[in-house]
């Protein structure tokens, strides 16, 4: 039953770049799914290969970077071994994708009709009166007042957050089954990051699609996700439903992270910050690559990288520690 | 036996001239007369959206910018263009990009000394050395690593250099401008327990400006709110937090993304219409009005001043909520 | 309870791991920190060298540059003739040895061979003053690359000393300063080249006259004062814009706040952080003036005869290009390595070390 729902299906995924210092691993072997109309999102720090996934996903590495090795599978089709013709016409029409700065991604010498109205007709073959009417339909879908003017206008008349939107309906314009967002609100303030965090819930329940939600910032995770990946160096540090992520972490990276935000109200406590610095990708270690900023390292944490482990129906995690949990109960219950 | 506050900053305002055209030139008014004031030992939290003159304040305010007008008074003597030099010693700095700030060309202990070089505090080289790595130690870096350049550390070690250089006059004041932004979720915590660390050590009041409320709530003991160019709500932590009253206050703090989904469902925020309004082209009267829904004649007429509410909470509202 | 039951770990997992208990006792600090590895220590000029060395392009640039400089230098001590010398035999003058092609002898030097006597080979051949062509040729790279290099040094100078003023005092000074770099750039240079050279011919000829510069020549003199005046500008534009942006960094604001004087200020911080993009594009600048000196010389602007430059002497080839035509391959060869190796070198240069493309 589930099978028929999941969207895609991304297996034992590595990308690398080889640069002239040498291979830097960015993504490390990942898997996951996307069902339909699920928000998906991918936490992580920089680094941690959270944008290089979907880079991948969408095969739009530039230069010394390579995926390496997996599947991309959508609706079990693998999109990695698709033609760049073919490639073409998927991106957009069946994936597309937003971006975190939206004054680069907006080219300035066109106006926002202009691009709104080339977005849309790569992929469809509409007449100019009903790409017209697409684009004020899109614009007014993603909160746009005056979409008529705003047709008219040039990226840099409009505000930060007006041109996020106008990326939205960019991208939603060929109706994609999923929309990629790579850090959208990192750039905006925090009252127009709540704009537009609710214009993508809203546009979701609208729509259908599916989202995978790119950040870093836990707080937008927890906003709009049904489910989570955390990430760090490459991996997947453990994925699972938003609540058994927050309120049951079980990957000592995760757990860090968490008690080390500030929690809301908490003026006097101390926080309890993860030790040690990001790791350098260029020298990943072996094993898990968290072993050397994690208080409860163990000596196999050192040596062998964690296996992804089922938790709990709704929540995998690689951690070593999960494993060493198992075993105690299981010696316990043997004592007994 | 003083009285005073350490930093009193006195109707501050900062205008730049910006050129429209060739011919046009516009006032744009990024700090409008601000007033506040820090303790010994103290932190204010700064907080608003991006261009609200934030960061303008604190650079005003250690005369990196000429000041139009207001006056600043550490320690109850005012601070003129001929005395500020002796003031670089008790007022410092940190800067929010850990890139830009540091000098690629200068190892850790080539920056860290600069400021004990410009200001003479050691007699002999070994003096030097030894000053620095303390500094180093202070911060939680490894003195070993003194003769390797800025780019070989990660973000959370460059703050950290960042910090030391400041530490090194000995200030008594430190200008914290958005020191956390830049940096990863993990490294965040670190940095900020340094910041508490070396105040309840060397008894550092802060001016702690940032755009993540979480981040100042949780480091301040006051907190300022900033919009367009105007403080409109300053009070105690806890106050401004729990009981906001200006309507952009409590808009803010209900946008804040809460790491927590359950608290998130729950939630209903405040969503403000429409977009920060230009500083070229700021509307009359209260510069929220366009986006505040309790706006009424009154609030295009005047702008309000901050009014005391009782607790050291001000707020410049005309219809104050809660 | 627990969150935990074995049913969690794949079975096969289970199996094929064979969990080895010692392996749970937890990692010591030690351990740990031997896990985490730290880059090795480079400073940025070590990285930059390692990231030039690392181009191809760049490192055979950099060899034929090397092969170029140690021929000029050493081979006039090796090869017997003179750049300005007709090739004579036992003191009589060699009237035979007119436009040899490479390799080959005269009659007369056939017979001294015969005879026993060794004769340096004539590699490029001789030209019709019965001249040594290839002591010619080496003779013109040395003046064509010395007028590269002592161009590009004249012009980085006032260049470097303008653009700096300009760039730190801003303001009013600025836009004065900048106005008159605008004028001379707008200037058509080719034409004030040839214009300059000329009167400058004039001028420069009579007050030389018993000085040492006069041996350089009154051309060589006006070839340098016109590179030093009319191509600092683009130099001058470029330090100027790295100091402006420079100066914006966060880095110079926390050397304020600390109190740092101006001269401090542009002495640590902005002189050095400009220095790499300024040396790369004098390395730049060279090719560019060995062009615009061959071109002088190729039109009769540039050395004086019987002073040999890799222009001249292409120029005094064209007039028997259709029998002699290597006369003009090998001073052409000549410019083109040399130019096409300092434009691939200035180029690695740029990739290693420009902080802007670095990262």
């Amino acid at each position: 039953m589930s099978e028929t729902t999941t969207l895609l299906q991304v297996n034992d995924l590595h990308t690398s770049f080889f640069t002239n210092s040498g291979e830097v691993k960015a993504i490390n072997g990942i898997s996951f799914s996307l069902d339909r109309g699920k928000i998906l999102g991918i936490v992580g720090e920089s680094g941690s290969g959270k944008s290089v996934t979907a880079y991948s996903l969408l095969r739009i590495l530039t230069d010394p970077g390579r995926v390496t090795a997996g599947q991309v599978l959508f609706n079990g089709e693998d999109i990695l071994t698709y033609s760049t013709q073919k490639m073409h016409s998927f991106r957009g029409s069946r994936i597309s994708m937003i971006f975190q700065d939206p004054m680069t991604s907006l080219n300035p010498v066109y106006t926002i009709g202009n691009q709104l109205r080339e977005a849309i007709r790569i992929h469809t073959d509409r007449t100019r009166e009903q790409v017209h009417a697409r684009a004020l339909e899109m614009l007014t879908l993603v909160g746009v007042n005056e979409p008529e003017k705003r047709l008219k206008q040039y990226p840099h008349e409009l505000s930060g957050g007006m041109r996020q939107r106008v990326m939205i309906a960019m991208a939603l314009a060929c109706e994609p089954d999923i929309l990629i967002a790579d850090e959208p609100t990192t750039a905006l303030d925090v009252t127009i990051q709540a704009q537009i965090l609710e214009l993508m819930q809203e546009l979701q329940h609208k729509l259908g699609m599916a989202i995978i939600m790119i950040t870093h910032d836990l707080g937008v995770i927890a906003d709009i996700c049904d489910e989570i990946i955390v990430m760090y160096a490459g991996r997947v540090c453990e994925r699972g439903t938003a609540d058994e992520i927050f309120y049951n972490p079980c990957h000592e990276y995760t757990k860090g992270l968490i008690r080390s935000i500030p929690t809301f109200g908490s003026t006097h406590e101390k926080l309890t910050p993860i030790a040690g610095n990001p790791v350098d990708l260029l020298k990943l270690p072996s094993g898990c690559a968290f072993a050397s900023r994690c208080d409860r390292a163990m000596k196999i944490c050192l040596s062998d990288p964690p296996e992804e482990i089922r938790v709990n129906e709704n929540h995998i995690a690689a951690c070593w520690v999960n494993v060493k949990n198992v075993y105690d109960e299981a010696k316990e219950g043997q004592d007994q | 036996m003083s009285n005073h506050p350490l930093i009193d900053v006195r109707n501050l305002k900062q205008y730049f001239t910006v050129k429209a055209d060739m011919i046009t030139k516009l006032q744009l008014k990024a700090v409008d007369d601000v007033s506040f004031t820090i303790n010994q030992g103290e932190t204010l939290g700064l907080v608003g959206e991006s261009g609200c003159g934030k960061t303008t304040v604190g650079r005003a305010l250690l005369r990196l910018y000429k000041p139009t007008a207001g006056e600043v008074y550490f320690d109850g003597n005012l601070i003129t263009d001929d005395n500020i030099d002796h003031y670089r010693k008790d007022m410092q700095v940190v800067f929010q990009d850990p890139y830009s700030s540091l000098n690629p060309r200068m190892t850790m202990a080539d920056i860290v000394g600069e400021p004990l070089d410009i200001h003479g505090l050691y007699k002999t080289k070994a003096e030097r050395k030894e000053k620095i790595a303390e500094l180093v130690q202070l911060v939680g870096l490894n003195s070993d690593h003194a003769r390797r350049y800025a780019h070989e550390f990660s973000g959370g070690q460059r703050q950290r250099i960042g910090i030391a250089r400041a530490l090194a006059v000995n200030p008594r004041f430190i200008v914290c401008d958005e020191p956390v932004s830049a940096l990863d979720v993990s490294i965040q915590a670190q940095i900020i327990n340094t910041f508490e660390e070396l105040q309840e050590k060397l008894g550092i009041a802060y001016l702690f400006i940032a755009h993540d409320l979480l981040v100042v709530q949780h480091m301040s003991s006051r907190i300022a709110v900033m919009y367009l160019g105007k403080i409109v709500e300053v009070g105690p932590a806890d106050e401004i937090i729990f009981h906001p009253v200006h309507p952009y206050t409590q808009s803010l703090i209900s946008a804040i993304p809460l790491p927590d989904p359950k608290a998130a469902r729950e939630r209903r925020r405040i969503i403000l219409q429409g977009d920060v309004p230009s500083p070229l082209n700021m509307p009359a009267g209260c510069p929220f009005r366009s986006r505040c829904r309790y706006a009424t004649e009154e609030c295009a007429q005047v702008c309000p001043s901050l009014e005391d509410m009782g607790a050291g909470h001000q707020v410049a509202c005309y219809h104050p909520q809660g | 309870m627990s969150n935990y039951s074995a049913d969690m770990i794949p079975k096969k997992r289970l199996l094929s791991l064979q969990l080895d208990v010692s392996k749970f006792e937890p990692a010591s600090d030690a351990e740990k920190e031997q896990h985490e590895t730290m880059r090795e220590s480079t400073t940025f000029f070590r990285d930059g060298m390692r990231k030039l060395f690392r181009n191809p392009l760049a490192v055979i640039s950099l060899i034929v540059l090397l092969l170029i400089i140690v021929t000029i230098v050493f081979a006039p001590m090796i090869v017997p003739y003179k750049y300005s010398e007709m090739i004579t035999i036992n003191g009589t003058r060699d009237r035979s040895a007119k436009n040899l092609p490479p390799f080959t002898y005269s009659q007369m030097e056939q017979e001294a061979i015969d005879n026993g006597a060794t004769i340096f080979p004539h590699i490029f051949g001789t030209d019709e003053l019965s001249r040594d062509y290839f002591i010619r040729v080496v003779y013109g790279a040395r003046v064509s690359l010395s007028v590269g290099f002592f161009a590009s040094l004249i012009v980085l100078i006032i260049g470097l000393l303008f653009g700096s003023i300009a760039g730190y005092m801003g303001g009013k000074v600025d836009l004065v300063m900048m106005r008159i770099v605008d004028v001379i750039y707008s200037l058509p240079d080719t034409l004030m080249v040839i214009l300059l050279s000329v009167v400058l011919d004039q001028v420069l000829g009579q007050s030389l006259q018993g000085t040492v510069l006069a041996a350089l020549g009154t051309n060589m003199i006006s070839l340098f004062v016109v590179f030093g005046l009319l191509y600092w500008v683009g130099m001058a534009r470029l330090v100027r814009g790295q100091i402006l942006s420079i100066k914006t960094n966060e880095y110079v604001l926390a050397a304020r706040a600390l109190g740092a004087k101006p001269g401090r200020i542009i002495r640590k911080h902005i002189l050095p952080n400009c220095m790499s993009v300024i040396i790369i594009s004098t390395a730049l600048q060279i090719p560019s003036a060995i062009f615009t000196e061959s071109f002088l010389s190729f039109i009769g602007l540039g050395v004086q005869a019987p002073m040999p430059s890799l222009g001249s002497l292409a120029n005094a080839s064209r007039q028997a290009l259709q029998a002699y035509p290597y006369k003009l391959f090998f001073p052409a060869l000549g410019i083109c390595l040399i130019v096409l190796s300092f434009n691939l070198l200035g180029d690695g240069l740029r990739d290693a070390f420009d902080p802007k493309l670095r990262r």
